[in-house]
């Protein structure tokens, strides 16, 4: 690592490009050749928006080929104050990406003392998603989910990617990952334009719960051991990572809905 | 005598430099840092609103510097990066102001002795300490001189009367208002335009989240000084609820 007090300055507010100035060993490797062996795989996350921002969630299960390898990973993660990022794909990259992506709004907004508008945020992960693109190639793919509250348009956002960096923005709802498909029936079944916080979560839970009944790398809620989905929700009062008791009563009154035979 | 015509001494080199640095110094607008129960108060008397003097370095550190504006702002901007790739390699907790202070030190040792002219600032490094341990305050001189402080510290124009005013008044354990009023009081002790200058004010706060820096706005310093003084306060975007510095710079 070089130190950032001497040689040329650099006029830039972007910690991505501290990196390469002053410590480039720190950046992701070139990708090698031949076939990498199995790593954890992210699967299943969620995304809604409801009437004052927006939901997401994932379950909380780490597979390796055929392999359960973790039953209680966090897969959202707070991005800033006003954004979240959910990942899914190689767990090694993809939560490194968050790190990186965190320290980067941070920075930017140390720096210039502002912080980034909702759209810059999302365009700054999409160069990062693309910078992981030769990874990607080699079977390492993160695709991450992105959602914040845009405090100049007063409302929740979504944002998808694809491996490329291709960045789409999704107005109501979108899910992604090996159980994404399947969860966005529920989701799409589900979504009211006028949904308040609690219903938005009680249907990134269903949906959950959905995806983890057709895809065998989707984790359910796990009463035994007392994990459960994850939600966090980004409203104009910032990030909030619901209580563990709180995701345990919502994925009970799921369960309980299965059982009686509804839903 | 073989030294020809014009050869000037190192000790007058270093004496002419140090008397520019101190001049430059002594021109400018004063500020303070106080210790107080629950933290770090900073505030410097300082016209512009967006031309910070204080900013937030990292999760428990800050910035606080006197002088000209584009010598130190460059000094902050290097104080960032280097917290954040220490932050980023390492961990958060590895972090520390003391390596920070020094790298500060170091810069402007070297551009004290091998430059053509000093940077004429002074500035200061503090530290929340976290879970009871004591808080630190680095005071970096224009030839890189590092002290280490305890309790309050004033830098800029007349710092020596400021230095001692505050001794006076400063008290451990002392509450944010508390502090803040000594500060206001002490800042307009000296300053030339009575009630007109703009203060700058930040907290480096314990038991806040992760990111203790938080400006306080105009309303918050006048609601805390009790005196009703008509004082101009940096009128910063409040920030979150939660203390969460999303203005800091």
């Amino acid at each position: 690592m070089r130190d950032p007090f001497s040689g040329p300055p650099l006029f830039s507010p972007s910690f991505l490009d501290a990196l390469r100035a002053y410590a480039p060993d720190l950046l992701a490797p070139p990708p090698g050749v031949g076939p990498l062996p199995e790593v954890p795989e992210g699967t299943t996350v969620v995304a809604m928006r409801f009437a004052d921002g927006v939901a997401m969630g994932g379950d909380r299960r780490a597979t390796e080929g055929m392999a359960i390898v973790q039953r209680d990973i966090e897969k959202v993660f707070p991005a800033d104050h006003y954004s979240a990022v959910a990942i899914a794909g190689a767990a090694g990259p993809a939560i490194e990406m968050v790190r990186l992506f965190q320290t980067e709004l941070e920075h930017y907004e140390k720096v210039e003392g502002l912080t980034l508008s909702l759209e810059g945020k999302a365009n700054k992960l999409s160069q990062m998603v693309r910078g992981n693109l030769p990874m990607a190639l080699q079977g390492l793919v993160v695709v991450p989910l992105f959602c914040g509250y845009d405090e100049r348009r007063k409302t929740g956002r979504i944002f998808r990617y694809d491996v490329t960096g291709g960045r789409y923005e999704d107005t109501d709802f979108h899910a992604t990952g090996s159980g994404g498909r399947d969860a966005r029936g529920t989701l799409k079944k589900r979504y009211r334009s006028d949904m308040d916080g609690a219903s938005a979560t009680a249907a990134l839970i269903e949906a959950l719960y959905d995806a983890a009944e057709e895809d065998a790398a989707t984790g359910g809620p796990d009463l035994i051991r007392g994990t459960f989905p994850v939600v966090a929700t980004v409203t104009a009062d910032g990030y909030q990572r619901l209580s563990d008791e709180e995701l345990r009563a919502a994925a009970e009154q799921i369960v309980a809905a299965r059982a009686r035979g509804e839903g | 005598m073989s030294i020809g015509f014009g050869y000037v001494t190192p000790e007058q080199i270093i004496k002419d430099k140090a008397d520019l640095a101190r001049k430059g110094i002594a021109k400018g607008r004063p500020l303070v840092v106080l210790e107080y129960a629950d933290g770090i108060l900073f505030v410097a008397d300082n016209p512009s609103t967006h031309l910070h003097k204080v900013g937030e370095l990292y999760d428990r550190i800050a910035f606080a510097a006197v002088g000209r504006f584009s010598e130190f702002e460059n000094l902050r901007v290097a104080g960032v990066r280097l917290a954040d790739l220490r932050g980023y390699s390492y961990g958060r907790e590895d972090v520390s102001s003391r390596s920070i202070a020094n790298a500060y030190s170091q810069t402007l040792g070297q551009i004290f002795s091998e430059g053509p002219k000093p940077y004429e600032i002074e500035l200061c490094v503090a530290e929340v300490g976290a879970d009871g341990s004591p808080s630190a305050l680095y005071h970096v001189l224009y030839d890189g001189t590092v002290a280490d402080r305890k309790g309050y510290l004033a830098i800029g124009g007349q710092a020596d009367e400021l230095d001692a005013e505050l001794q006076r008044g400063h008290s451990d354990g002392m509450d944010l208002d508390a502090a803040l009023g000594l500060a206001v009081r002490v800042l307009r002790s000296v300053s030339q335009s009575e009630n007109s200058s703009r203060l700058e004010v930040a907290v480096l706060e314990r038991g806040s989240g992760r990111r203790t820096f938080r400006r306080l706005t105009e309303d918050d310093v006048t609601n805390r000084t009790s005196g009703g003084e008509d004082a101009t306060v940096d009128p910063g975007i409040s920030p979150p609820e939660d203390g969460k510095a999303k203005d800091a710079t």
